[in-house]
């Protein structure tokens, strides 16, 4: 076969090496000359390392013997440093590994054409086009591969410097225009790349939409001064950039295939792109091979091959870049805390797996955590913790034994489910009036003997919380056994009521609109609720303003269409609830709002908004966020999978400035330690999971 | 987990008398239920009627739509279909409902394409909702003890469909780690709802035991529509016991409750070679 590669980096350079060896013809364009390049040096993991192994042995030797290898993170933030060992990085200079690719490409026999520039693939004479020109591939251009590009991440700027680095290194600098971050790790024996970050509101602040080199660099060495400990930084037309996520619907149409960047980039924070790049190189030329000449048969199997394992990858780097673009709201966390949760942000490094890598590093944290109590005091040295989820959460006056919530449908399971080992018992949804509630099994306040409950679940070693709820428009269904929505027969059915007359689902009950003198009414049953619960020495209330019902049904625009005060300020009904609630309840138990903070639903309210209403609501007395996500209406788009609101929980607690609990199908402790541990949540729902009984009765 | 097989009702030539010897081997048999697939612009029978005509023919093996593309019919219909084939088989049968990935068996449905999500919401919010007080018989009704309700797709939308309306998850085929991720998924949004319990979690994958060239040769045909897709599809058949076994372990190993191993050849024997395989 004859193979043009458009593109001389690293993903063209190395299938041009893999498709020559088995004998294809391979011509290479590159625009550039052989030895311009842009960018210092690359990292590389393990992992890929045994891939070029086993791919091409002359490559992987050249390649490893120019390495910088290190297995130490060191985190400098807020005057402090922290080291974590056991994780194992290597990196080459770009300009080095591009050199060997070239000298091994040509040996083998490809033609190198430098300076070359092409537009189409439609006037080259070849059997097959890789296109490996970069993620601003013009190849891509063409129709068919569905390119969808955006900016992600804050502003940065790529250096080197002749500082020699023993560490990967991430070093946070507060400046009056805001926190500025450098990425940075050796690559060779003489210098180390350094990446500038910072979001793009500070990047305009402090003046740096300037086209000034000069300016640009004098400005990051006197940001960096102390951790550049008098090194330069070196530019090579250093500008500042935004990074661009590229995912393409397709890597391949006709005989046309797309390689590295040009079919997806991955954000530079987890220093992928150019092992994804040549591990597409492996599996393009692994795949043509089992196929032999149908292309078409080989194109598909590389392309469902290595996207998944892309997507991971790309997953992994947007929740990366999200973290980056956001650590200033972790700006007052205690460094080991600050430290654990970096290193933990993008899911691949959990407490468990970190303390296999760096006992002595999770040893700190949960001595932290666990004797500090979260404060700035410092354990003494070769102090003991159980690790996070263990730890006690003093609430408003309460005292939670750990950070484990389970929840319970009703007051006949709660008492067992106290004997799990919570927390917290969670009890819920319970109605304040016959109106409000779910289903006919959904618990009425009066009708409880919340005392006799609440004794039973202290006498089983845990604490009891009661959700407080009316159902609005979700009301008059059968109990959640049968499904969720589904509605009453009309015999057995009720009026519901709602902020404006929207049907829940396509033939739910048609909720009435609530009056005036109902919104006092429910406000006072609400209140009236707590006190009952208060004077039952329940020990935590949760009141309900989530997933639909009737004060979340409020708070969206997607279910609140009135154009009274209560529709011009959404807020206004829901708060005045949470402040008649709050004076009913005694100031030193703690009270919860279970929040809707992002609709996930066209219209609705999106993050940020609902991160102002956790704000609103802290403002007005609540101690604690119960942080839930989707069903304002039913056709909401929550992306589920382990976790799911963990990332949203993070936002709360840090933005709005209030403790959280968060569920969102956490299924392990080690979950639970890490989203604890890192300050994401303070409160986990365990949800058990069915199918893994581990001991059974014999 | 159970295994069931798959009735040859989308394989071109497909005789009725093969549809019939092929359930009553099957019931014989050690699998769980007869699976049935769904294509309106194909060499297909229609799955409801095929699996009435099981129904005659069978004493206990379940009977199953993995899936029915919902929106193709009206709920009133789709109901009618599935009562009677539940009048004739008491118990025995499961309707799985999916949006399918083909946009011209909407065209010929005229049927709109871009809003079948909604339209599915609406089927089931129906057959769980007025469909009870419709006078549509044979008296019957759907989810909770009924008719069993399983729900196919892969997005965020299909899986709130499934843990709102129905009692399990089906997924479209895979290797099982790719089960056992959708898995995940359905059982978070299960719980997301407030759903007791978890959901059924069913499987799919196909055979090709006798004639393996053959058997390929039909995947490419049936999933032409996905394009080069249709490859992958057809190079993942099952053709030996080994592969088989390993799938079955695999599938068995993430959770899934019921697996479907559906034929790519309409030779009866295929169903007496699997129960070898699966004794």
């Amino acid at each position: 076969m004859r193979v043009a590669v458009i593109g001389g980096g690293p993903a063209g350079l190395y299938a041009a090496i893999l498709l020559r060896k088995v004998g294809h013809e391979v011509l290479v364009f590159e625009r550039n000359a052989p030895d311009a390049t842009f960018g210092w040096g690359v990292v590389f993991s393990e992992e890929t390392l045994g891939g070029l192994r086993d791919a091409d042995p002359p490559t992987h030797l050249r390649i490893s013997d120019s390495f910088a290898r290190w297995s130490t993170v060191d985190i400098r933030f807020r005057e402090r440093l922290i080291r974590s060992r056991g994780h194992v990085f290597s990196a080459i200079a770009r300009k080095r590994l591009l050199a060997i690719l070239q000298e091994r490409a040509l040996e083998l026999g490809a033609q190198l054409r430098f300076g070359t520039e092409v537009d189409g693939s439609a006037e080259l004479d070849a059997d097959l086009v890789v296109a490996a020109d970069g993620a601003n591939s013009r190849i891509r251009t063409r129709p068919g591969f569905g390119a969808a590009i955006r900016s992600q991440g804050g502003k940065y700027v790529w250096f080197g410097t002749d500082l020699v680095l023993d560490a990967f290194t991430f070093s946070f600098r507060e400046t009056e225009h805001g926190l500025f971050q450098a990425h940075a790790y050796p690559f060779d024996e003489r210098r180390s790349t350094w990446i500038v970050e910072c979001a793009e509101p500070v990047w305009q602040r402090a003046g740096l939409d300037r086209p000034d080199e000069t300016a640009n660099i004098a400005f990051c060495e006197e940001l960096f001064e102390a951790d550049l400990s008098g090194h330069r930084l070196l530019s090579n037309r250093s500008q500042w950039l935004d990074f661009p996520r590229v995912r393409c619907a397709s890597w391949h149409q006709g005989n046309t295939v797309l390689l590295g960047d040009a079919a997806h980039t991955a954000h530079f924070s987890i220093g992928s792109g150019t092992k994804l790049a040549m591990e597409d190189a492996i599996e393009l030329a692994t795949a043509l091979q089992r196929h032999g000449t149908d292309l078409d048969a080989a194109l598909t199997e590389y392309e469902s091959v290595r996207r998944p394992v892309v997507e991971r990858f790309q997953q992994a780097a947007a929740d990366s870049a999200d973290y980056f673009l956001r650590t200033a709201r972790y700006r007052r966390f205690e460094p080991v805390q600050f430290a654990f949760n970096l290193l933990t942000r993008s899911g691949r490094i959990t407490h468990a797996n970190l303390t296999q890598r760096d006992p002595h590093l999770v040893r700190e944290l949960d001595a932290w955590f666990g004797l500090g109590g979260g404060g700035i005091e410092l354990p003494p040295p070769g102090a003991l913790a159980p690790p996070p989820m263990f730890a006690p959460l003093p609430v408003a006056g309460l005292r939670l034994a750990n950070r484990i919530v389970v929840e319970a449908a009703d007051e006949a399971t709660a008492p067992e489910r106290a004997r799990a080992g919570a927390g917290l018992v969670l009890l819920g949804p319970a109605a304040i009036d016959d109106a409000g509630r779910v289903s006919p099994r959904t618990p009425v306040l009066d009708k409880v003997n919340w005392a006799a409950v609440a004794a039973k679940v202290r006498e089983a070693g845990s604490r009891l919380g009661v959700r407080v709820t009316h159902a609005g428009a979700r009301g008059a269904t059968r109990p959640p056994s049968a499904g969720v929505d589904v509605p009453l027969p009309p015999s057995r059915s009720w009026p519901l009521l709602a902020a404006s007359p929207i049907p829940y689902t396509p033939f739910s009950r048609v909720p009435e609109q609530m009056t005036d003198a109902d919104m006092a009414r429910v406000r006072a049953s609400f209140a009236e609720a707590a006190t009952r619960l208060a004077v039952s020495e329940v020990d935590l209330l949760e009141l309900d303003m989530s997933d639909g019902r009737l004060l979340a049904g409020f708070l969206s625009p997607l279910t609140n269409r009135r154009t009274d005060r209560w529709g011009r300020d959404r807020s206004a009904y829901p708060l005045s609830v949470l402040d008649a609630v709050r004076a009913a309840w005694p100031a030193d138990r703690p009270l919860s709002v279970r929040l809707t903070v992002a609709d996930r639903s066209p219209g609705g309210l999106d993050e940020d908004q609902g991160v102002r209403l956790a704000g609103l609501v802290r403002e007005h007395g609540a101690d604690l966020v119960h942080v839930r996500a989707g069903h304002s209406v039913a056709e909401s788009r929550v992306d589920y999978r382990r976790g799911h609101l963990t990332g949203l929980s993070d936002r709360v607690r840090a933005e709005a400035g209030v403790p959280t609990l968060v569920g969102g199908y956490l299924t392990t402790p080690d979950e639970v330690n890490t989203a604890v541990g890192a300050g994401r949540a303070d409160l986990c729902v365990l949800s058990s999971v069915a199918g893994h009984t581990p001991v059974v009765t014999a | 987990m159970q295994v069931g097989i798959g009735l040859p009702n989308a394989i071109p030539g497909t005789t009725g008398a093969t549809l019939l010897e092929w359930a009553r081997r099957a019931d014989a048999g050690p699998f769980s239920t007869l699976g049935v697939l769904d294509r309106l612009r194909y060499d297909s029978a229609d799955p409801f009627v095929v699996l009435a005509a099981a129904a005659a023919v069978t004493e206990r093996i379940g009977l199953a739509t993995t899936i029915a593309i919902g929106p193709l019919r009206r709920g009133a219909v789709l109901a009618k279909q599935a009562v009677s084939v539940h009048a004739l088989a008491p118990g025995r049968v499961t309707v799985g409902l999916a949006v399918g990935a083909r946009p011209d068996d909407y065209e010929s449905a005229e049927a709109e394409y871009g809003t079948r999500g909604a339209v599915l919401s609406r089927e089931l919010s129906y057959l769980r909702g007025p469909f009870e007080s419709a006078g549509i018989g044979p008296a019957a009704t759907f989810g909770e003890g009924g008719i069993p309700l399983l729900i196919g797709g892969a997005g965020p939308a299909a899986l709130t469909r499934m843990a709102r309306y129905a009692d399990g998850y089906v997924h479209g085929g895979g290797p099982p780690r790719a089960f056992g991720s959708a898995a995940v998924k359905a059982r978070a949004a299960w719980h997301d709802l407030d759903r007791p319990g978890d959901p059924a979690l069913w499987g799919q994958g196909y055979v090709a035991l006798a004639d393996a060239d053959r058997g390929r040769e039909y995947l490419l045909d049936y999933y032409a529509f996905t394009g080069p897709f249709a490859v992958r599809i057809a190079a993942s058949a099952l053709t030996d016991a080994a592969a088989v076994r390993d799938f079955v372990r695999g599938y068995a190993a993430e959770g899934c409750d019921e697996l479907i191993l559906f034929p790519t050849t309409d030779d009866p024997d295929e169903v007496d070679r699997l129960a070898e395989i699966l004794s």
